[in-house]
């Protein structure tokens, strides 16, 4: 009911819009957003791409042309062995897909513990997880670096390993698990309880009761599980500093220097498809996640 | 009558604690331990992640900040040292600077931009999933890949894509980010402002959709025009989630350290206070002087941290 009201009255009325002024500023500002939006969104993704098209000379020409007179497609192909964008991918992709796999079951298990379980001390141990998202990323950055360079008691070093992403991927979304608890907070006990008396351990339980009924919550968890590693730049800096473990943010970083400007530039327009991909065939489930996670906190 | 009710409920109150405390006695030691074990199981992976990656590092880095580290890796107390040698170190304040500058050019552009544009996309009737799509794609793309773009859209000689405008339009050439540090600053917030308004935006149009059309309807009869209607409607019905989006702003704008290390590289007066502690550890292997600002950089953000989980708590209970 109110979402129909929202929708059919926002700040400007119908009666106003519907006046021949009104429709005349509605149009031109439609129109005048949809250019806008294309040029400032759209068209540095062009120029990226058409740019990595150009030869060394057409890319300082003036004035510039929109469209590579002679293209060069051999640009992409030269970015992608000289950058090794294959195995920049392949590790971003191991990174993220670990971390997801490490958050969905530490954090629900963690979750599941703190919302159904409830072990003595339980939101003690939650507070002290909850209390850690207000801790800055960047100042836990040293002291984090130190520790995996040399785990307490084991003495390992987990640098240049995929462990050093997974891992304290877990650490650093504690509001995975806050989302993930609130949510199983919902599910009734009762559901638990019938279950219980069907014989299904607490392991079952979670596994046939609790999961089926989470999967929007456990898609908007997945979402920024994978978004953060891909997105993430000063802790892949400071851990993976060997070539053949870098992600692609750290290795185009690297690339910068010392790479002919239209052979980065095909690099970088390389570089940013899986990920638009990635949000095209996932839109609608991102931009919901989104506003579910909007109440951080 | 009405006394004896009390005594009988009573009773049976204090009937029903006493069976309850008998249940649980009843409940054999054995399986309440096993209770409290799978718990302890079902949390034990995310705990030793806490451990080692948070709790630890955190102990780690308050005692760090109090010592100085030799080039042998050994140890030793020297106070408040750290914390005096890095009050003295004239980058320490340039470092804030930098840092506060951005975080207030981003009030101005990154805070402000991003829910005009919703107010906008808001009363727009045609092409919504258009604009909703556009903005969010600079999200998803690879940071420092949008960063190294943007870097040569900024390139001093004539090959920087805004030169190439200015040129275009008889306009002369503008060092973006050599000229001035101020400039500089304003340059990488455009791009941080780009990069990241798609997440704002987004959010701000769903909060936008829960604002009551009948406010809107009151305050026009009572002769309020467009912009009076955003400043007396919109702005007080999302104030929360307004308030809420300023503080993770500002603590996130005060950790700006990518902007200044990918387009930059600190150069022209640009190193931010992460940039700093990163310098201090990496670059010079100072742990003691890299964690006293860390920490100071800790406590200047708990203010704000606080402030923004009191506001997501009232937020809660609305």
């Amino acid at each position: 009911m109110a979402a129909i009201e929202a929708t059919s009255r926002t700040l400007i009325s119908r009666a106003q819009l519907n006046r021949p002024v009104g429709r005349a500023v509605y149009w031109s500002t439609l129109s005048v957003l949809i250019v806008l939006f294309a040029l400032v969104f759209l068209f540095p993704l062009y120029w990226m791409a058409t740019g990595g098209l150009k030869s060394a000379q057409e890319i300082i020409q003036i004035p510039p042309t929109l469209f590579p007179s002679h293209p060069h497609p051999s640009n992409y192909s030269t970015a992608w062995s000289e950058a090794d964008l294959g195995r920049l991918l392949w590790n971003t992709t191991l990174y993220a897909a670990g971390a997801l796999a490490f958050q969905l079951v530490f954090d629900v298990g963690a979750a599941y513990a703190f919302s159904k379980l409830r072990p003595a001390f339980g939101n003690v141990i939650m507070f002290a997880m909850m209390a850690t998202m207000m801790i800055p990323t960047a100042v836990l950055a040293l002291p984090a670096y130190l520790t995996a360079n040399n785990i307490p008691f084991l003495h390992w070093s987990l640098l240049n390993t995929p462990w050093v992403i997974w891992l304290p991927s877990v650490a650093s979304n504690a509001f995975n698990i806050l989302l993930l608890k609130r949510f199983f907070d919902s599910i009734p006990g009762e559901l638990l309880a019938a279950a219980s008396i069907d014989g299904a351990g607490p392991m079952r339980a979670l596994w046939s009761v609790i999961l089926p009924m989470s999967r929007p919550i456990l898609g908007v968890v997945s979402i920024f599980a994978v978004v953060n590693v891909w997105k993430d730049f000063l802790w892949p800096l400071l851990v993976l500093t060997n070539t053949s473990a870098e992600t692609v943010n750290t290795g185009l970083n690297q690339l910068s220097v010392g790479i002919p400007e239209n052979v980065l530039i095909a690099a970088l327009a390389i570089a940013c498809v899986p990920t638009i991909l990635f949000f095209l065939v996932f839109q609608r489930n991102i931009m919901s996640g989104l506003t579910a996670g909007s109440l951080k906190g | 009558m009405a006394t004896s009710t009390i005594n009988v409920s009573a009773v049976t109150a204090y009937e029903a604690r006493a069976a309850a405390r008998a249940r649980r006695r009843k409940v054999p030691l054995g399986r309440r331990l096993r209770r409290h074990g799978t718990g302890y199981l079902f949390m034990l992976g995310a705990v030793i992640c806490f451990a080692l990656f948070s709790w630890y590092p955190m102990i780690r880095e308050v005692i760090m900040s109090f010592q100085r580290t030799n080039f042998a890796g050994d140890t030793s107390w020297v106070g408040l040292q750290n914390y005096r040698h890095i009050f003295a170190d004239p980058g320490f304040w340039a470092a804030w600077r930098t840092s506060g500058l951005f975080t207030l050019f981003a009030l101005v552009f990154g805070f402000v931009v991003p829910f005009l544009i919703a107010v906008v996309l808001n009363e727009m009737r045609h092409a919504k999933a258009y604009f909703r799509l556009l903005v969010y794609i600079p999200v998803m793309m690879p940071t420092v890949a949008a960063a190294l773009v943007w870097r040569w859209f900024y390139s001093a000689d004539d090959t920087g894509m805004f030169n190439q405008i200015l040129t275009a339009l008889h306009l002369p050439n503008v060092q973006w980010l050599q000229s001035s540090p101020m400039l500089a600053v304003l340059c990488l917030v455009l791009f941080s402002t780009w990069i990241n308004m798609g997440g704002a935006v987004l959010i701000y149009l769903a909060a936008l959709q829960g604002v009551p059309g009948d406010l809107y309807e009151a305050a026009e009869l009572d002769g309020a025009g467009a912009l009076k209607r955003i400043w007396h409607v919109t702005v007080p019905q999302v104030k929360l989630i307004l308030s809420l989006m300023l503080m993770l702003q500002i603590i996130s704008t005060m950790q700006v350290f990518l902007e200044p290390y990918v387009i930059t590289r600190g150069s022209n007066n640009t190193i931010s206070v992460v940039y700093q502690i990163y310098q201090y550890a990496f670059s010079f292997n100072n742990y003691g002087d890299a964690s006293a600002l860390g920490i100071i950089l800790l406590l200047v953000l708990m203010v704000f941290s606080a402030f923004y989980l009191k506001l997501a708590r009232s937020v809660e209970e609305d």
